[in-house]
């Protein structure tokens, strides 16, 4: 067991050592942000072309989508960051290396967290930073401590909530390892819907997106709280306060389906 | 010694065989696929219903179509990473036994990937189009036509669609990581293509880009003509593009992999 005090330390050298190592190759490095800066701003592009032709989508304008876009891609982009890489599990589990993490004195999701940090992911961050910024200041916003906890409860509890995703994720890819794609549809499908106006969604959507995989309350619930908006039937904004309780089912979810999975896995013999 | 058509034959074969084996792996496709296109439909029909009813020449039915369609065709045009496979051997140095085959590395490569394509169709792309016909309804013409050209314009968009790709991972030669030309590449064309967004509602000088890259020919075009959203002298016209697109990807990889192969060096025996 790592000493109370102790824990960041090793974390610490693995960014320092992930740093040096993008660094070494500034070519590929530079063109590896650019592709995740453009990703982000593809997405951002989609919201532009449909309200280029419309000027209201699901109850919401262009600038209170800007929230809306910017709270979720920060959400999503910072449990990529942070947690992302757990998405590589099934290569772990094909090539018999994670039996090496097996035997450390660690937990496992704990050295697989940081065994990594992907710095292009960075750029996704900065697109959802500059959307929120302009949402937050086009908007005529009644700036008071409700507003600023709210912001401060999306962003940390979003995080968690994605976060939480992609460990629920992890967790099935023992159980999948070649149909690992099927993930994709609660992660990337989870961050696609959250970006969206959940009015839209029919009910068994609404349902799904709101309490089953709650990604609604990661930026939808907060940004109509923020900027004093009704809820669609179904999904009141009041709701938005109970974004830790979303995380906390996400994760109680993520830590028993782990370890499930972690239970499954036989070894790779050899 | 220059291989026949009946090798390019069989190398589709297998990777159609190849394709068949990794059943869960087309379910998992399939799921995702499914979901995506819930999700997108819902945002394209609230979009429909926001402009009164029409968007851009399409209405909610053909909207839906737009999206079950495309997310049929995902698998197949596979645009996120058909050549994928080239880059790495470039990178380990198997590319030099590929070189030393008797058989054209770019053409080989195509057949293959049509072989996958074909397998992907069926049990990935049917299921999506039926899932959006029994939910939510999509308007599909009645007439064969559009199927028979939809077939042609389809394998054209596979072609395409690898042949890029192709452009794209072939870059390995000079390169040392391709990951982030690859991740480019994909956003760029998926997006230009119209797969998020049909380019009807781009804005003209984004849709005038659009119509200068051969991405729309992998998407849009073949959507449009299965779906009836272009038909006749259109149709038609629109096709004939796909081939000049088809046949410019193939020289562009056709002089790279020659330069490249010029380059090559590889160690160890």
């Amino acid at each position: 067991m790592a000493s109370p005090g102790g824990w960041a330390t090793p974390y610490r050298a693995v960014i320092g050592s992930r740093i040096r190592a993008q660094r070494s190759y500034p070519a590929s490095f530079v063109l590896d942000l650019f592709g995740a800066l453009l990703i982000g701003l593809a997405e951002f592009a989609e919201v532009w072309v449909i309200f280029h032709n419309v000027r209201m989508l699901g109850g919401l304008d262009f600038t209170a989508v800007l929230v809306l876009f910017g709270l979720s891609n920060l959400a999503f982009s910072a449990a990529d960051l942070l947690v992302g890489h757990v998405d590589n599990l099934p290569t772990f589990v094909r090539m018999g290396t994670i039996d090496a993490f097996y035997l450390r004195p660690q937990p496992l999701l704990a050295q697989l967290v940081t065994s990594e940090v992907s710095l292009r992911r960075l750029a996704r961050i900065g697109v959802a930073l500059v959307a929120l910024t302009a949402g937050l200041t086009q908007n005529h916003i009644v700036w008071g401590p409700q507003v600023l906890a709210m912001l401060v409860l999306a962003v940390v509890c979003g995080t968690a909530i994605f976060a939480g995703l992609f460990v629920c994720a992890a967790s099935l890819q023992f159980f999948l390892i070649n149909g690992s794609e099927l993930t994709n549809s609660f992660t990337y499908g989870g961050s696609y819907a959250g970006s969206q106006p959940a009015s839209i969604f029919p009910t068994p959507l609404k349902m799904i997106f709101g309490y089953l995989v709650p990604v609604a309350f990661t930026a939808y619930l907060p940004t109509l709280v923020i900027l004093r908006l009704p809820g669609p039937a179904g999904l009141p904004s009041w709701l938005a306060w109970l974004t830790p309780l979303a995380a906390l089912w996400v994760w109680l979810v993520a830590l028993r389906l782990w370890r499930w999975g972690t239970r499954h896995y036989q070894g790779g013999g050899g | 010694m220059r291989a026949n058509l009946r090798t390019y034959g069989q190398l589709a074969r297998a990777g159609f065989h190849r394709q068949s084996t990794y059943r869960l792996a087309l379910l998992a496709g399939l799921v995702t696929n499914i979901v995506f296109g819930f999700i997108r439909a819902a945002i394209l029909f609230a979009a429909v219903e926001s402009a009164g009813g029409t968007l851009a020449g399409y209405t909610s039915d053909t909207i839906s179509a737009y999206v079950w369609l495309s997310q049929g065709l995902l698998g197949a045009v596979n645009i996120l990473g058909g050549a994928s496979e080239l880059s790495e051997r470039i990178r380990n140095g198997d590319v030099a036994v590929d070189f030393t085959r008797p058989v054209d590395v770019q053409a080989s490569y195509l057949a293959t990937d049509l072989g996958r394509a074909a397998f992907t169709i069926l049990p990935r792309g049917l299921p999506s189009v039926l899932v959006g016909a029994l939910t939510v309804g999509l308007a599909l013409p009645a007439q064969i036509w559009p199927y028979l050209l939809g077939l042609v314009s389809i394998t054209l968009a596979v072609s395409i669609s690898f042949l890029c790709g192709y452009a794209v991972n072939i870059l390995g030669f000079w390169l040392v990581e391709t990951r982030g030309v690859r991740s480019l590449y994909a956003v760029t064309s998926s997006f230009l293509g119209g797969l998020f967004v049909p380019v009807g509602l781009f804005p003209d000088w984004l849709s005038t880009l659009a119509h200068a890259t051969p991405f729309p020919s992998i998407v849009q075009v073949p959507i449009d003509i299965i779906s009836g959203h272009v038909i006749g002298v259109e149709a038609i016209k629109a096709v004939a593009m796909q081939c000049f697109w088809a046949a410019l990807t193939c020289l562009v990889g056709r002089s790279l992999t020659r330069a490249g192969r010029h380059k090559l060096e590889v160690q160890g025996g």
